[in-house]
């Protein structure tokens, strides 16, 4: 593989977790827990559908087949995708939401501060805009890990139960295959396994705070790499796509 | 005594500010306005709401979210104004979930198509910022505070939605379609948002007199028509009323009479989405009941010393 | 339980060394989230420097009727304003 493509490909993952994300986070406008956080959720929403615009502009560039950013999120299949899992796991209630978005948001701000010093210029400076926000991210969402898992017994309970449940795709971020290496080498992709032991211990320091149980590293669910997702994708990209793929020669 | 202070700063048009003497009857019809003028704000998160998940391009729905939390952030100043009246937003929020109070009637219309995300913005957030810049000038100072920020945030929602229908109407014909449709259905009760005529208007007289209210419900309605009118023309759509003509006396347009009845039925209970939106609401705070009562409990640990900050 | 939270008033600094102007209020059950949800109400639009939250239960506010007795006896004091002054003709900088 060139190493254009394996950096087109490396895009569309970075584009693809922000994307799907910011599209969960999008879904709970008009039903956050209260006005405020119905606003702080919306916020972290623009924000990773703003990077994933960047990162889709920059993988068009890239690709220089035609397609435009929007085309690449609006027009491809389903097992072209390459989120992570984490990513489109539904919201389920707000304990979900939050943990989902402090185990990625923690991954996210160590991938990006690692990417600020890409080979890749453009790369480097599209991740230095994303982890300011990043950064936010995850002191929002470390703040209300610690509220949940030292709020009510009910509060503790549906974090630690998000935790248990969503704990199987974080193994995943970690994985690095061809792609990663071939870039690694190259001094433009970031060593997910130093970002695994800092992630680790950021985890595991909040955790401690909030009064959660760290659970066990078992079974860890894989796939984005190759397309292959949990069934939940299917529909968030059906009902994201629809219009477009309704009205195929339209123009919004 | 303190209401004669009341009335002089009332002549004088200064502002009224929440620990000065008002008189009751000031103080409630201010908390019912302002109360729903919030509530108009979060219900109508919904309908549009409802299209994010589909919006059509990255930046249709980064402009869609962005205008959703607007209007999120625009209920939230509000309730803030009213909370300064001496009523909670617990007790706001019970009053809307128990239909004691009201929000705006257009928000019990469904948004159907793409081109409904462009008529609301458009036709709705178009009348509410005729009716908005008024209230910059309302006698209470924290309401008028916060309609001068709502109208300068707001001054990109209109835009938004014109240029959605404006792309719309040029594009293929089934855009154009649906551009037109979306106008069909949205024009009538936007020019209802204004209320009532004035000779049928419960409200205003009072309203007035303590210039909380500035202009009347018809002289608001007739600036809407008047600009929307040139806007509906310059893209190439029809304003759905076989009535309309232009007064070359009076320089205004004139349209049909509304359909008061129909007005008067969906405000009361019957309209396509009512209940919709109201479950919605109650769902979403019952939902997250625990979430507040975590944060609260969290607080109280911080507050005796039981955790650290 | 009360679960609507306590209400803070914001104050948003725009440019350094400007001052801080009051913007509004928002709920919030303690002082971290006071701050964020400040951030994310009244600061969307950029051009923000400095963020103050206080619990709106701890601002103190003068009665409108001492307003009298507080604000009219300043007006008086009008050789504190530079106009009350009598520059001679001529001079310069003062």
């Amino acid at each position: 593989m060139t190493k254009k493509d394996a950096l087109f490909q490396y895009c569309l993952r970075l584009g693809d977790d922000a994307v799907v994300l910011g599209h969960r986070l999008a879904e709970l406008c008009s039903r956050g827990p209260f006005l405020e956080e119905d606003l702080a959720l919306t916020n972290i929403a623009l924000d990773l559908t703003g990077q994933a615009q960047l990162f889709f502009l920059y993988a068009a560039e890239l690709d220089n087949k035609g397609q435009s950013a929007d085309d690449l999120v609006y027009r491809r299949p389903e097992r072209q995708f390459y989120n992570h899992l984490l990513c489109e796991q539904p919201n389920t209630d707000f304990g979900y939401t939050i943990v989902r978005q402090f185990l990625f948001s923690a991954y996210h701000c160590f991938l990006l501060e690692d990417l600020c010093t890409s080979q890749d210029e453009h790369l480097a400076d599209i991740s230095k805009k994303a982890l300011k926000e990043s950064r936010y991210h995850l002191s929002h969402a470390t703040d209300w890990m610690v509220r949940l898992g030292q709020g009510t017994k009910e509060s503790k309970q549906r974090a630690q139960q998000a935790l248990d449940a969503l704990w199987m795709y974080t193994g995943e971020l970690f994985e690095m295959d061809d792609i990663d290496l071939q870039l690694l080498e190259a001094n433009v992709a970031a060593d997910l396994h130093t970002i695994r032991n800092m992630w680790q211990q950021e985890i595991a320091q909040t955790l401690k705070r909030a009064g959660l149980q760290q659970p066990e590293d078992n079974f860890m669910q894989t796939g984005s790499r190759k397309g292959v997702h949990t069934e939940h994708l299917g529909h968030l990209l059906a009902e994201m796509q629809s219009l477009v793929r309704a009205y195929p020669e339209a123009a919004w | 005594m303190p209401v004669d202070l009341f009335t002089e700063k009332i002549d004088q048009n200064k502002s009224i500010e929440p620990r000065d003497p008002m008189p009751d009857d000031y103080r409630y019809h201010l908390i019912r306005q302002i109360s729903q003028h919030a509530h108009s704000e979060v219900i109508g998160m919904q309908p549009e709401g409802n299209w994010i998940t589909r919006a059509p391009s990255l930046r249709s729905k980064m402009i869609l979210l962005a205008k959703i939390q607007d209007e999120g952030g625009h209920g939230l100043y509000l309730y803030s104004a009213a909370e300064t009246l001496g009523i909670s937003r617990e007790e706001m929020i019970e009053q809307l979930q128990t239909g004691k109070a009201r929000y705006s009637n257009i928000f019990n219309y469904p948004a159907l198509t793409w081109a409904d995300i462009g008529a609301i913005g458009w036709l709705v957030d178009g009348a509410a910022i005729v009716n908005q810049v008024m209230l910059q000038r309302t006698s209470y100072g924290p309401y008028a505070r916060a309609m001068v920020r709502i109208c300068k945030e707001e001054s990109f929602h209109q835009r938004q939605g014109y240029e959605i229908m404006a792309k719309m109407a040029a594009g293929t014909p089934e855009q154009h379609e649906m551009a037109q449709d979306a106008l069909n259905r949205w024009w009538a009760p936007a020019l209802m948002m204004f209320g009532p005529p004035d000779a049928e208007s419960l409200h205003s007289k009072k309203a007035f007199q303590w210039k909380i209210k500035r202009e009347s419900n018809d002289a608001l309605r007739q600036k809407f028509i008047d600009k929307t009118v040139q806007q509906t023309e310059v893209i190439g759509l029809k304003i759905p009323d076989p009535g309309l003509r232009f007064n070359e006396e009076t320089g205004h347009y004139e349209t049909s009479p509304l359909n008061w009845d129909e007005f008067y039925r969906v405000i009361n209970g019957n309209g396509p989405c009512n209940r919709q939106r109201i479950e919605h609401h109650k769902k979403v705070h019952a939902e997250g009941q625990w979430v507040r009562e975590a944060a609260a409990a969290y607080a109280e640990k911080l507050r005796t010393g039981v955790l650290e900050q | 339980m009360d679960t609507q939270l306590d209400l803070w008033e914001v104050f948003v600094q725009s440019k350094s060394g400007q001052p801080f102007k009051h913007a509004g209020s928002v709920h919030a059950s303690d002082k971290q989230m006071a701050l964020q949800n400040a951030r994310d109400v009244y600061t969307r639009r950029g051009e923000t420097s400095g963020l103050w939250v206080v619990r709106a239960v701890d601002i103190v506010a003068a009665d409108l009727e001492d307003s009298e007795m507080l604000f009219d006896p300043s007006n008086e004091k009008i050789y504190r304003h530079p106009t009350f002054y009598e520059v001679p003709e001529g001079a310069k900088n003062i």
